[in-house]
């Protein structure tokens, strides 16, 4: 992940508190999703930025998955994320952020 | 699912960008703290 990216994480989570933050992702396959979502998790896997060692436990989702299509209406729907949804593999990109969210004790 | 969160969104350039992401949480009342669009090369 981004290293600015990383130290906004953290300065609004020191902000906020975790428990107050929502990560939502938009990357493109399985594998990208659960390095992000493992990073704002249980820290960054790859010890270069600021989230390294820094188990935030955020609540994260990617935009593909059911809980968070069902907030959107159709037509914003269509305009922003539209014909992505059909590309991307959202099944296994669903599943693999879902996976990390169990591993802080969250998710379905 | 927004309701008292600040909302982080991480776009990526080959995914969905931040922006796209941004927009629908903003049109379904979410308060977006920080928006990004990364890229993996």
């Amino acid at each position: 992940m981004d290293l600015n990216s990383q130290e906004t994480i953290k300065r609004l989570a020191d902000e906020h508190g975790p428990d107050h933050l929502l990560v939502i992702l938009g990357a493109p396959d399985p594998e990208s999703a659960e390095i992000a979502a493992e990073t704002v998790v249980l820290g960054d896997p790859t010890y270069a930025g600021a989230l390294a060692e820094a188990q935030l436990g955020l609540s994260v989702y990617h935009v593909l998955e059911d809980e968070f299509r069902s907030q959107i209406a159709d037509d914003v729907w269509e305009d922003q994320i539209g014909v992505m949804a059909d590309v991307l593999e959202a099944e296994e990109i669903s599943a693999a952020v879902r996976a990390m969210r169990e591993r802080k004790g969250e998710g379905a | 699912m927004f309701e008292g969160k600040q909302i982080i969104v991480l776009g990526e350039r080959d995914g969905i960008a931040g922006p796209a992401i941004a927009a629908c949480v903003k049109s379904a009342g979410g308060h977006v703290a920080y928006t990004s669009t990364e890229c993996f090369v």
